[in-house]
Order: structure tokens, then C-alpha cells, then sequence
């Protein structure tokens, strides 16, 4: 046996790096030493020791940012078949729809905070449900500038929503802050759910979410007239 | 967990960590310097403007980034030492705004913008920012050694996340910073709204 407890004639196993480089162990160290040093600065950064006063408003701040979106199921469906579609498309849309839908979404609630109204807020909403749904359901691929336009267009609607509804005496800056985060984590989870699609049953069951979608979209509609 | 699954933890969190706006300097109980260290940390305003430009000098490589550096705390503390002296002229929401959800536009559409473009976008940012903060820090005293604790604040993190993202491979890790921009812009496209609605 070596000192190290492996049988003689064994080698330690190589760790490699992200890219597949060997990574001997003084590196592994040094790794270890600079995620360490991150994170000490980055605690430095933010000490919540002995605060000189009580903070208000957090209650309206990030966190219930981060909870607006997620409280209106035609919102997080919407926002997940984005993803999805994103999935469908491949690259570029996969990152485009995401980039593009939270930077359309905000034009749409500055509108609803100026007071501006939208004709129809709750039936594109609903709308973009069916659409979306729809497009994943269908494995639609039309060009790049056509599937940003649509979801931005949508995109629109959320935003003019969610700026109606934003609360009064919140912590502006870290509720959108938390809104917008909450819109690209569902972005996210759409994506990360079409990943399934490299599977024949998961790109089965990827359209089926879809098809789900879209029907929920329906109800919202009917919802919406009613 | 992968590195660059750690570093988007660590960013996360260190977002997470991200409190409400003070109208005054957080008190940490380890003194001046630390109050001015933490008050970056606790103003997202700030940390926002700090993260955009580090996020966009990190994209445009190491040139910028290191211009960047250097151009954003000592243009912070210019702008600093200036609101300290003169603080009731420093009450600018809409621009300290407009700055960094401009700045997080640039990163998510990874505008092509020269070393020296990125190295005047963190000294506008830097005097508009030191401004407000002078203005903020001054009636709390020991404003320089407050302002050394700010500048330091904003020297670690640009360096951290400018190091990062310059080394950053191409694909995915990259396509991440740009959802983080496009993040940053849309909240200060919202926050406009704030700022603009009627009776806000």
C-alpha cells in the first residue's frame, strides 16, 4: 500500500478542470483559496451586524418583488413557456427571449406606473398563454425577429400588470429589482425543463407542457371575457 | 458544484444580501471606514451602478477592465469629497437610475464600446454616485475615512467581477452576464417608472 492508503501501482484520480485540462492539487488549492477569498470580501461587503436602525419597507422590498410574478399563475406560465420556447428555438433565442422579455417587460410597467392605460391587459395576457403554449406545443421555429416580436408584445402586457399593481410604500428599486429576478428565474426553469427535449419521451412530454399551457391560456381568456 | 456554478451562487447571494436604500450612513458598529464599506453593500443603487460597469469592463477584456478599475473609485471619490462639501445639491434619483440601467443596457447588448468609452462611462458614474454618496456620508462626519471605506467597497468588487468575466470562456458563462445586465436594466427601467409616475 502507498503512505496515501491506495494500493501500490494505483494512481490517484486526475481531477480536471471545467474544460478538461488536468488540474494537479496545488491548483485545486489555489481554486479553493480564491473561492474562499470571494466569499470573504463579498461577506465583508455586507456585515447585518448592529444596525444604527430598524429598516423598514423590506417586507415591500426584494422579496415581495420576488413573489409578485409568481402569485399569478397566467404570469408564471407565460414566463416558463417563454423558456420553453427559448428550448425549442436553440441558440440564439434561447438567451434572446430571456434577455429581451424583462428589458420589454419594464417599458411595458413604466407605462402602467405613468398611468398609461392598455386596452385588453388580462386578455393578452391570457393570450400570450395560448400563444406561447401554442408555439411549444407546435415546435413552431419561425425566424429570430418574429419570435422577439411576439414575446415582446407579450412581454408588454405582463409588464403594464405588474406596473399597475405595484404596491404603494414598497422599496421601489428592490421590488423591481426582485421582479425582474423572479421573471428570468421562471425564464430559467422553462429552459432548464427543455432541456428534456435531448430525450424523445422529454421532447414528448416538453410539447405536451406546452400543450398545457395553452389550454390554461383558454381558461384565462374565457376568465377574462367572463 | 461546478466553478462557474459557484461563482453564480456567490453572485447570487451576494445580490440576495442587497438591502433597501438608506437615506444615511449604516451604522455597523466597526467605525467610520466600515459604515462607508458597508454603505455601498446596502445601497442598491450603488451596488447596481458598481456591478453594471465591473459586468461591462469584464466583457470589453482587460484593457477596459483595468482602466475601469481604477477610473470608477477615484472618480467616486472626487465625486465624494465634492457632495461632502457641497451636500444639499445632491438629491438625484433619476440620474444615480438612469446610470446604472444604462450601464446594464451596454452589458446586455454587449455594446462594442473602446477601452476609453468604458473607462468615461465609470468616471460619469463614479462622480454622479460619489456625489449623492459625499452628500449621504457628510452629515454622519468622518466623511473621508467613510469615502476610503466606500472606494474600497467599489475597488474589491469591480476587480472581483471585471477578473471574473474577462476570464470567462465563450457561450454560456457569457450569455449569463448579459441576462444579469439585461436584469439590471430592467430594474432601472422600472425604477424610472417609480421616479416618473404621477405624484412619485
Amino acid at each position: 500500500m502507498s503512505p496515501t492508503g491506495r494500493p501500490e501501482g494505483e494512481s490517484c484520480p486526475k481531477r480536471v478542470s471545467a474544460n478538461g485540462n488536468p488540474l494537479n492539487a496545488s491548483a485545486t488549492g489555489v481554486a479553493r483559496r480564491r473561492l474562499v477569498g470571494t466569499l470573504l470580501v463579498l461577506l465583508a461587503l455586507a456585515p447585518a451586524a448592529a444596525w444604527a436602525h430598524e429598516q423598514t419597507g423590506q417586507a415591500a422590498g426584494f422579496l415581495a418583488g420576488l413573489a409578485h410574478p409568481v402569485a399569478g399563475m397566467d404570469h408564471v406560465l407565460a414566463m416558463i413557456a417563454v423558456g420553453l420556447w427559448g428550448a425549442v428555438l436553440g441558440p440564439p433565442a434561447i438567451w434572446v427571449l430571456p434577455v429581451a422579455f424583462p428589458l420589454v417587460m419594464a417599458l411595458g410597467g413604466v407605462l402602467g406606473l405613468l398611468g398609461i392605460p392598455l386596452p385588453g391587459v388580462e386578455v393578452g395576457i391570457a393570450v400570450s398563454a395560448i400563444v406561447l403554449g401554442t408555439m411549444v406545443l407546435a415546435e413552431a421555429r419561425p425566424p429570430l425577429w418574429i419570435a422577439t416580436a411576439i414575446v415582446a408584445v407579450f412581454a408588454i402586457f405582463h409588464g403594464h400588470a405588474h406596473g399597475r399593481e405595484l404596491p404603494e410604500g414598497a422599496s421601489a428599486l428592490l421590488y423591481s429589482l426582485g421582479f425582474v429576478v423572479a421573471t428570468g428565474l421562471l425564464h430559467a426553469v422553462g429552459i432548464l425543463l427543455g432541456v428534456a427535449r435531448r430525450w424523445s419521451a422529454g421532447r414528448q412530454a416538453v410539447r405536451i407542457a406546452g400543450g398545457g399551457v395553452a389550454c390554461a391560456g383558454l381558461f384565462f381568456l374565457w376568465r377574462a371575457i367572463a | 458544484m461546478t466553478p462557474i456554478a459557484r461563482r453564480g451562487t456567490i453572485a447570487a447571494l451576494s445580490a440576495l444580501a442587497a438591502s433597501p436604500v438608506h437615506a444615511h450612513l449604516v451604522e455597523t458598529g466597526f467605525g467610520a471606514f466600515y459604515d462607508g464599506l458597508a454603505h455601498v453593500a446596502v445601497t442598491p443603487a450603488d451596488l447596481l451602478v458598481v456591478v453594471a460597469i465591473a459586468l461591462f469592463a469584464g466583457q470589453r477584456g482587460r484593457g477596459a477592465a483595468r482602466l475601469a478599475l481604477f477610473a470608477l473609485p477615484v472618480a467616486w471619490l472626487a465625486g465624494g469629497l465634492v457632495g461632502a462639501r457641497w451636500p444639499e445639491a445632491t438629491a438625484w434619483p433619476l440620474w444615480t437610475t438612469l446610470t446604472f440601467a444604462v450601464a446594464g443596457a451596454l452589458v446586455a447588448v454587449n455594446a462594442k464600446l473602446r477601452d476609453a468609452g468604458v473607462a468615461l462611462l465609470a468616471v460619469v458614474a463614479g462622480l454622479l454616485h460619489g456625489l449623492v454618496n459625499g452628500a449621504t456620508i457628510a452629515p454622519a462626519g468622518a466623511t473621508p475615512l467613510a469615502l476610503a471605506g466606500a472606494i474600497t467597497a467599489i475597488f474589491c468588487v469591480t476587480a472581483i467581477l471585471s477578473a471574473e468575466v474577462t476570464a470567462l470562456p465563450a457561450g454560456w458563462p457569457r450569455v449569463v452576464v448579459r441576462v444579469a445586465g439585461s436584469w439590471i436594466a430592467a430594474a432601472g427601467l422600472l425604477m424610472l417608472g417609480w421616479l416618473l409616475r404621477p405624484g412619485g
